[in-house]
């Protein structure tokens, strides 16, 4: 293959026009050339003889009359064991790595592998001479920290394929053939334990994509009993800022009960990944009794990290997903913020001085967002077993407004929606979901009646409240007002939930079950009081002993202790006239 | 040895263009005018056509002026010896002293390496209870302070930064007014701060592009002293004008604007200087305090808001103090564990029942009956007020927590404050009517 060498003739930020002579690719790799630099770069507009190119890096020094250098690929991901524990930015460079070359700062123009190459792994085939394979089914496994990592046959490959050779049981490093394959046109192929794949393509060699229904649980009371979320289903969490979606993004990383997490800070702050990279090795995931870490995987790409970057981050952390969900493993990914990457999106198509559309987006910004969450899903997988890819994005409207185009694009093609309100967050009131506005269509972890028995409670409260603001308390007859009391109880003690405590911040389903069941019953049961203030005293005593409640671990005397507490009190104040 | 060029095509606002050859992005240059000589900075070459912003602005310049590049970047001295001293935005000496061309530095360097940051874990202690309790500031956390004009926040600010316990004080100007300057450097001086400390002044009369440079230039040399092993606290006063800068430039340079005229990149842009605050795992630290003043008090204003989003927290400073609700320190979670037991209990609670007296306020003044409970919330929230909010009130974060604790005793019966009753036990302060815990 012949070198393809275009020249630059204009730099206007990331944005640089190249002049080329050869065939180009939409989309393909190029390097722009700068003294010892190499910048990577990603072709995105093509005219005449003129292609621009978005560069993931600063151009500052670049000039007229420089090099680029075309590649001829798309943006790829390489996809391996080794990939899990590991820290890369947007375009997988393995960032501790850089650090060890680089020092503190970060260096353009620095690229690594993302996967060891010196590392070698337990290959143990799982397919014989002979057997016939299609892209996607299994050549063998090495064993990846906790998991059973499959090494398949490439995804790229079309039709049946035979096995001419395979590997031994032994060591391997990631750039070893393992496989040989031949189709019935006599082509050959090698499969190695790493493929690459381009970022933008979905990865689809399964049998076929199911419908979610399992639920996925993250140990949030708010979330698994009323807004639940499916595994391979798709959630958002859009919030006006300091209203704590990060921290909850946070708690579902630690407690959410899947396979993998992928972590993919884009164009968020870095303290928060710090948090993250620092924290996850010393806890210990309760599912596996091992190190957290083991199963999470982060692709940073920070607010002050090339902004180009940002956009390949989250593909990025897509397909590596898509890859684990291959495995049979049930993948979640977490994407914080996807209001970056559409900001990135606008940031381009501003340099490219196309039509903008509403606040300046670009108009392919919906169909975009869409095809990014539609790569979530449950799918069965050719050997009959089943995997997923959950997708949860957080969206950071701007003035917290949900009116706007990244957030109306994202209700439009997730399956559950958890609104974060700035009124919520003031009163301190976490995790600040709003009760009243979000909504899910996957099924959870309680019967149906009850959470609509307690949605009701929570309007009844809600308009209860609003009607006191006009007519006062002394204007409400006292039944209203048990009711507006049992709606603050269950928000107090069900939905508020203290993310610090070490027993309060995750509520496993059982439990939750167990306490929403009792927290039922006290709703249910009519109560009576002398008067207003009687019937407010109760329930502020009744609303710390079962915050107490909360804080203590289930199956100890304390907590059987507090819950007779509470049945005695709601006894004693129980109206069964 | 460089070439000079004496053609310009075109002078649009603060941009000229020339055309030139061999120019790389973001280079400075020289020109020369009539009325002095001005760096520039190339921002877009096209064609054969440069660009470039003047930091002294367009006016004067002639179609026939020297252009000169410069072959770098925009760069500032670094040394021991810049502190005490007070330069412009763009780094030369406002003070009488003498130029300093010493070790330059780049501006506007890459970024931290997030595998090389470390978890914040220390308290800043202020000695204002609505930060120390409520809001508690935490080395290498970046907070800005919202306000309107007219409000004391560049007093405030600089109460901070005398009170902390920090090695260098750093203050970044933009658009300041000359008044404010002089309060800065005379406060620092009284103080004796001066000495440990280096000024950037960029004030409302100089050009508009210098605006642009002092943050920059403001966290270069923090990044260095950081580099040393010091703990550096930076403040940026005020990040709307720096914002209303970029939104100047981006306009003159026909950019499509986004949100109310600013450019697209307003948030990246304000993430660049934002993000430099960092706790390195074997050197110093950056903190960076800044003020972001709301046009019209209204947070959803591009800048609050984008500025929100990057920031972790942000104090509220309003009639002169600073809100409980709104703001925030999302880093405070990180050391208030380990302060002592009661604060996170006291600085939740507290806020709750603040609250909850904000809304008898409002039935108050709709005409209703006040009951027991309203009346309780009203003397709570009258004594919360004077006792903590003010800020004139200076005491540690230890006597802050013990006051709220009396506070909350004179007022309220320990159940109803909704505290663990672990900790009611614990601190609840004796009295003979206050009865045991329930």
């Amino acid at each position: 293959m012949s070198e393809n060498i275009g020249k630059i003739v204009g730099v206007n930020g990331n944005l640089i026009t190249v002049e080329f002579e050869k065939p180009v690719i939409q989309n393909e790799v190029a390097f722009a050339l700068s003294g010892d630099l190499r910048l990577k770069a990603e072709v995105i507009r093509l005219r005449g003889r003129y292609a621009e190119l978005q560069v993931f890096e600063d151009t500052t020094g670049l000039k007229e009359g420089d090099r680029v250098e075309f590649t001829g690929d798309l943006l790829a991901v390489e996809l391996g064991p080794g990939l899990l524990t590991q820290v890369f930015d947007g375009l997988q460079n393995p960032l501790p790595q850089l650090a060890e070359q680089c020092g503190f700062f970060l260096q353009r123009g620095k690229y690594l592998e993302a996967l060891p190459r010196d590392r070698e792994w337990l290959f143990t085939p799982k397919v014989r001479h002979g057997a016939r394979v299609t892209a996607g089914e299994a050549l063998g496994a090495v064993p990846e920290g906790i998991f059973e990592h499959r090494i398949m046959v490439p995804f790229g490959l079309r039709g049946a394929w035979t096995v001419e050779e395979i590997a031994a049981k032994g060591p391997r490093k990631v750039t070893d053939v393992v496989a040989r394959l031949k189709n019935e046109e006599g082509e050959t192929r090698e499969a190695r334990l790493m493929q690459t794949w381009p970022v933008k393509v979905p990865i689809r060699a399964y049998a076929e994509r199911l419908a979610p229904t399992q639920p996925l649980t993250t140990k949030i009371r708010i979330v698994d009993t009323l807004f639940p979320v499916a595994r391979g289903g798709t959630y958002c969490i859009p919030g006006p800022f300091g209203a704590g979606k990060t921290v909850l993004q946070q708690l579902t990383s630690r407690y959410a009960d899947v396979d993998i997490v992928i972590i993919a800070a884009c164009g968020e702050r870095a303290g928060e990944v710090v948090e993250t990279l620092r924290e996850f090795p010393e806890l210990t995931d309760p599912r596996t009794g091992k190190s957290l870490m083991e199963r999470t995987l982060i692709i940073c790409n920070t607010s002050s990290m090339p902004v180009a970057a940002r956009e390949a981050s989250v593909y990025t952390a897509v397909t590596i997903a898509e890859y684990y969900r291959q495995m049979g493993l049930h993948a979640l990914l977490l994407a914080d913020s996807t209001s970056r990457w559409a900001q990135a999106l606008r940031e381009m198509s501003g340099r490219l001085e196309e039509i903008p559309g509403e606040e300046a987006f670009p108009a392919y910004l919906e169909s975009v967002i869409a095809a990014f969450y539609e790569r979530g899903g449950v799918v069965k997988l050719k050997d009959g077993s089943t995997g997923s890819v959950t997708i949860g994005g957080t969206v950071s409207p701007a003035g917290g407004n949900f009116e706007e185009p990244v957030t109306q694009s994202t209700l439009k093609v997730v399956g559950a929606f958890h609104g974060l309100s700035r009124e919520r967050s003031d009163q301190r009131r976490y995790p600040a979901i709003h009760p009243l506005e979000s909504w899910s269509k996957y099924d959870g972890i309680v019967k149906r009646e009850q959470v609509e028995f307690a949605r009701r409670i929570l309007r009844q409260g809600n308009e209860i409240s609003q009607m006191m603001k006009v007519v006062g308390e002394e204007g409400t007859s006292i039944e209203d007002f048990v009711v507006y009391l049992k709606a603050e109880y269950l928000d107090a003690v069900y939905l508020q939930q203290d993310a610090f405590h070490e027993v309060d911040a995750a509520t496993p389903a059982e439990r939750q079950q167990y306490v929403f069941e009792r927290i039922h019953k006290i709703l249910k049961t009519p109560l009576a009081f002398e008067n207003k203030d009687a019937a407010r005293r109760f329930f502020q005593r009744l609303t710390q002993t079962t915050r107490d409640w909360n804080r203590v671990a289930q199956g100890t005397d304390e907590f059987q202790a507090l819950e007779q507490r509470i049945e005695k009190m709601i006894e004693e104040a129980a109206d069964y006239a | 040895m460089h070439k000079v060029y004496t053609h310009v095509e075109r002078i649009a606002g603060n941009v000229v263009t020339v055309r030139a050859t061999d120019v790389s992005y973001r280079e400075l240059a020289q020109i020369e005018t009539r009325y002095g000589t001005s760096l520039a900075q190339v921002i877009r070459l096209e064609g054969g056509r440069v660009d470039l912003q003047v930091f002294a602005g367009g006016r004067g310049i002639s179609t026939d002026a020297k252009v000169r590049f410069l072959r770098h970047t925009m760069q500032v001295p670094f040394s021991e010896s810049l502190l005490g001293r007070v330069f412009t935005g763009s780094g030369a000496p406002r003070d009488r002293g003498p130029s300093i061309h010493e070790n330059l530095i780049p501006i506007g360097g890459p970024s931290v390496n997030p595998a090389r940051r470390i978890i914040p874990r220390r308290m800043v202690r202020t000695g204002i209870p609505m930060i120390d309790v409520f809001n508690t500031l935490v080395e290498s956390q970046k907070l800005p302070v919202f306000s309107v004009a007219g409000e004391p926040y560049n007093p405030l600010l600089a109460r901070i930064a005398l009170q902390a316990e920090v090695d260098i004080i750093i203050l970044g100007g933009m658009g300041l007014k000359h008044d404010d300057y002089l309060f800065f450097r005379d406060l620092l001086e009284e103080q004796g701060a001066l000495s440990r400390s280096v000024l950037f002044i960029h004030t409302a009369a100089d050009p508009t592009v210098e605006c642009l440079l002092a943050p920059d230039i403001s966290l270069a040399v923090a990044e260095q002293f950081a580099l040393q092993g010091k703990r550096v606290l930076v403040l940026l006063t005020d990040m709307t004008n720096f914002a209303d800068a970029l939104k100047e430039i981006a306009i003159t340079m026909e950019q499509i604007p986004s949100n109310r005229g600013y450019p697209g990149d307003l948030y990246s842009q304000l993430a660049a200087r934002y993000e430099k605050a960092v706790d390195f795992d074997t050197a110093g630290s950056i903190t960076i305090l800044a003020v972001t003043t709301m046009p019209g008090d209204d947070v959803t204003h591009p800048v609050p808001d984008n500025t929100g989003y990057i920031t972790e927290g942000q104090f509220y400073l309003r009639n002169g103090r600073i809100e409980p609700f709104g703001s925030l320190s999302r880093l405070k979670q990180l050391v208030n564990s380990r302060t002592r037991e009661d604060h996170r209990g006291i600085m939740n609670t507290m806020v709750q029942l603040y609250a909850a007296f904000k809304e008898t306020l409002e039935k108050q003044s709709m005409g209703f009956r006040m009951s027991a409970w309203d009346s309780k919330l009203l003397k709570y929230g009258e004594r919360f007020e004077r006792e903590m909010m003010d800020l004139s009130v200076n005491i540690p974060l230890e006597k802050a927590l013990d006051l709220g604790w009396r506070i909350l005793a004179d007022c309220f019966d320990p159940e109803e404050t909704g505290l663990p009753t672990k900790l009611t036990q614990k601190f609840w302060p004796k009295r003979a009517d206050a009865g045991a815990a329930a």
